[in-house]
């Protein structure tokens, strides 16, 4: 059987991985490469890279990244932030990245979408939601960390993306991000079944047994978190065996 | 030295299959290359492909690499992947499109109506993630590789081979279908040893080394 995927996700800025990594052991804490070979070895089964670089001047670093980690971690690597062109998805994919994810251009230009994935395939685009609840059972997708209401709901806008060629959902919930207290199970699930793709839940993530919601209830394909693997709180093989002992097929 | 040769007809980019097998094979010659002359000098050959098959017949016949890619399926170790895999076959319900014709069969689409999982709930396509490869036989690009083993998987599309002897690996995901398939010095699997992590690699070693 297909396992359900666990995520780590990384925020990197001019080449360095920031919001602090404290593994036990770890020489440079900043390190992406060393980061990305920890989780691979932890059972990792992608890493994402979400690019917050502020600087313009500074985009390019992140292609460098990518060709350093694509080196040595053999597994799927995801890169986001920032994406705005047909032409920064090449880029991304020719260092190295998979998938790439793409956000707010998607909603100012959805045609973006079309045409990355007509270019490149529908498998490695990834088209990142960040949705708030408007009322109950109602969500809206957002842009700028969750301050612009684009108007869009959140159903409506992930089946068509999906119909414009998206090969996966990254599904965020503002209202959860950096709470602690577990996904928007009710968007999560909502949105799953809704679209043919496959989503990613993420934001809200405090504790293991969120993660295992986020696939049971949420009906997630994957789950993505940052913090709760960062700090050395858990490793991502301790989520999989509590995954594994609620049933829910994993690598191990 | 020898020479490993993965064919780009510029569909996606074929650095991971690159380094992927530099990781394992630091000793040998790595060539990317789009070069029928340099296909036809490797000691061995690797067939990668991704996006659409149309697209891929279009690209690899637009460079003219058709008769290498014939020429080294024909006589030296060959390792198709993913979409590479696929083009062995006769036609692909993807475009409707002609393959390669090497090998006897069809690639069809995951079907809707088997898209059901154990639990009941849709199963997502593409069929994205780590799934396990039940080996069909004994095979030495298995070596070390144990029987259910989880690779990964990104596709839509897979193979259905007329003939039951070419089928290497099977895999579960609403059917059973064909994950890898060989004969004589053919080798090709559905799954991506180059993001596989160890087994991944594992793979791919057993290919540098494999003597059809």
């Amino acid at each position: 059987m297909l396992a359900k995927r666990i995520i780590p996700c990384l925020d990197v800025s001019a080449g360095r991985v920031v919001k602090g990594v404290n593994f036990v052991e770890l020489r440079d804490a900043g390190d992406p490469v060393e980061i990305a070979k920890r989780y691979d070895e932890q059972g990792a089964d992608e890493i994402t890279f979400l690019d917050i670089t502020a600087s313009s001047d500074d985009r390019d670093i992140i292609l460098h990244v990518v060709e350093q980690v694509a080196e040595q971690v053999f597994i799927p690597l995801t890169v986001g932030g920032g994406v705005r062109t047909v032409d920064d998805v090449r880029r991304l994919l020719n260092a190295g990245a998979d998938k790439v994810s793409i956000n707010t251009a998607a909603v100012n230009n959805p045609q973006v979408v079309y045409d990355a994935s007509s270019k490149v395939g529908s498998q490695c685009i990834v088209v990142a939601i960040d949705a708030k609840q408007t009322a109950p059972g109602k969500w809206q997708v957002f842009t700028h960390g969750g301050r612009n209401n684009t108007g869009l709901d959140a159903i409506e806008w992930a089946q068509r993306v999906e119909a414009l060629g998206a090969g996966e959902i990254l599904l965020t919930s503002m209202d959860r991000d950096g709470t602690k207290i577990g996904f928007d199970l009710g968007l999560t699930r909502a949105v799953s079944d809704a679209v043919r793709i496959p989503v990613i839940a993420s934001g809200g993530v405090g504790t293991l047994e969120h993660l295992s919601e986020g696939v049971s209830t949420g009906r997630a394909d994957a789950v993505l978190a940052a913090s709760i693997f960062h700090f050395g709180q858990h490793t991502v093989r301790e989520a999989k065996e509590l995954m594994r002992a609620h049933g829910i097929e994993v690598r191990l | 030295m020898t020479t490993v040769a993965i064919i780009d007809y510029g569909m996606g980019n074929l650095r991971s299959v690159a380094k992927a097998i530099e990781h394992v094979a630091p000793e040998h010659r790595i060539e990317v290359t789009s070069d029928p002359a340099v296909v036809a000098a490797a000691d061995r050959v690797v067939f990668p492909g991704q996006g659409a098959m149309p697209d891929c017949m279009r690209e690899l016949d637009l460079r003219g690499l058709r008769p290498a890619v014939l020429e080294a399926a024909a006589s030296k170790p060959f390792l198709g992947i993913c979409i590479g895999q696929q083009m062995l076959f006769e036609n692909s319900e993807e475009g409707d499109v002609p393959g390669l014709g090497i090998f006897r069969g069809e690639v069809v689409r995951f079907r809707d109506a088997d898209m059901v999982g154990v639990d009941g709930a849709r199963l997502k396509v593409p069929h994205m993630g780590w799934n396990e490869v039940w080996q069909n036989s004994a095979h030495a690009l298995w070596e070390g590789i144990p029987d259910g083993e989880r690779f990964y998987f990104v596709h839509s599309y897979y193979v259905a081979p007329a003939e039951p002897a070419l089928v290497a690996a099977r895999t579960d995901y609403g059917v059973r279908f064909t994950s890898g398939v060989a004969r004589a010095n053919i080798f090709a699997v559905q799954f991506h040893p180059e993001k596989s992590a160890q087994a991944g690699l594992r793979l791919l070693s057993n290919f540098i080394r494999w003597t059809p």
